[in-house]
């Protein structure tokens, strides 16, 4: 057990908690990125914001890569994962977030905050899931 | 003469693209942009980092403190309404989908926000993660379209 990156994280989590009150408290929008995502593609009103919301995000991105030194902040620790892996979980994310209408914003963030019970129930599923599937992954791996 | 409204009436897509530089800079910093640490943050059974439990944390407790208060307005501040409270009711569908979600995530490292945020590094694993996330989706808002 270790906590590698206390301070970095937890100032991390709140300037992501300011964005979602920044958008909440100005238009009373939801910062869910799975809902912003998959809306702006099926839904015609409110695509604008959403794309825009979207477009502020690539451009943070940027601006975290021109600030990270030594690739922190981007590092590709996932080279060892194969791409049908990364196929399967993108298909998996991409069903599973609009079937319980949530990822980890929306609900883990954004729900939680409004103590909505779906979203405590959600977070809690998602991560022990998640939790699951690492220690099957991990213990397949070994047999192998 | 200097028009003093100009501007005001693209505010609110002002507001949604700093609410989306700000985000991206939180995941940045927080360390959700590296999937490799995201899954040491589920790996339970083996070097568990739990650092990133404080990037939930502190986005929640901004979060509660800032909603709190804005519920106590009648409503934002461009006069659109708060949402409606949120349901109660625990679905099945509610279930399986969070089922799922945490499945992929744990699999890939990658959550729909970081994966988007990923994007610009260019490589191949976040477009592919992004295509495939965006077929799931679709597939799934045709399937079952919201009442």
């Amino acid at each position: 057990m270790e906590l590698t990156t206390p301070v970095g994280s937890f100032i991390g989590g709140v300037l992501i908690g300011l964005a979602v009150v920044m958008l909440y408290v100005f238009s009373g929008r939801i910062a869910g990125i799975s809902g912003i995502v998959a809306d702006s593609m099926t839904r015609a009103s409110g695509r604008l914001w959403r794309l825009i919301f979207l477009a502020g995000l690539l451009i943070g991105g940027c601006i975290v890569r021109l600030l990270s030194h030594d690739g922190w902040h981007f590092e590709d620790t996932t080279s060892e994962t194969p791409l049908i892996v990364i196929i399967i979980g993108g298909l998996l994310v991409g069903i599973g977030t609009r079937l319980s209408n949530g990822c980890t914003s929306g609900h883990g963030v954004c729900g939680n905050a409004r103590l909505s019970r779906r979203s405590m129930v959600a977070t809690a599923t998602f991560v022990f899931a998640g939790m699951m599937i690492v220690a099957i992954a991990r213990t397949g791996m070994a047999l192998i | 003469m200097i028009d003093r409204n100009w501007g005001k009436e693209y505010i609110g897509e002002m507001v949604a693209f700093c609410a989306g530089l700000v985000f991206a800079l939180g995941l940045g910093i927080s360390g959700m942009l590296r999937p490799g640490k995201v899954i040491a943050f589920l790996d339970i059974f083996g070097d568990w980092d739990y650092s990133l439990a404080l990037v939930m944390i502190g986005a929640i407790l901004v979060a509660f403190v800032g909603l709190s208060w804005a519920h106590q307005q009648d409503h934002a501040l461009n006069g659109a309404a708060f949402p409606p409270e949120p349901r109660s009711q625990i679905s099945k569908r509610l279930i399986v989908g969070a089922v799922l979600f945490g499945c992929g995530w744990g699999l890939s490292g990658f959550c729909p926000g970081p994966a988007v945020v990923s994007l610009v590094t260019l490589s191949l694993k976040p477009i592919v993660f992004v295509l495939a996330m965006l077929i799931g989706m679709v597939v799934i808002d045709l399937a079952f379209p919201k009442k």
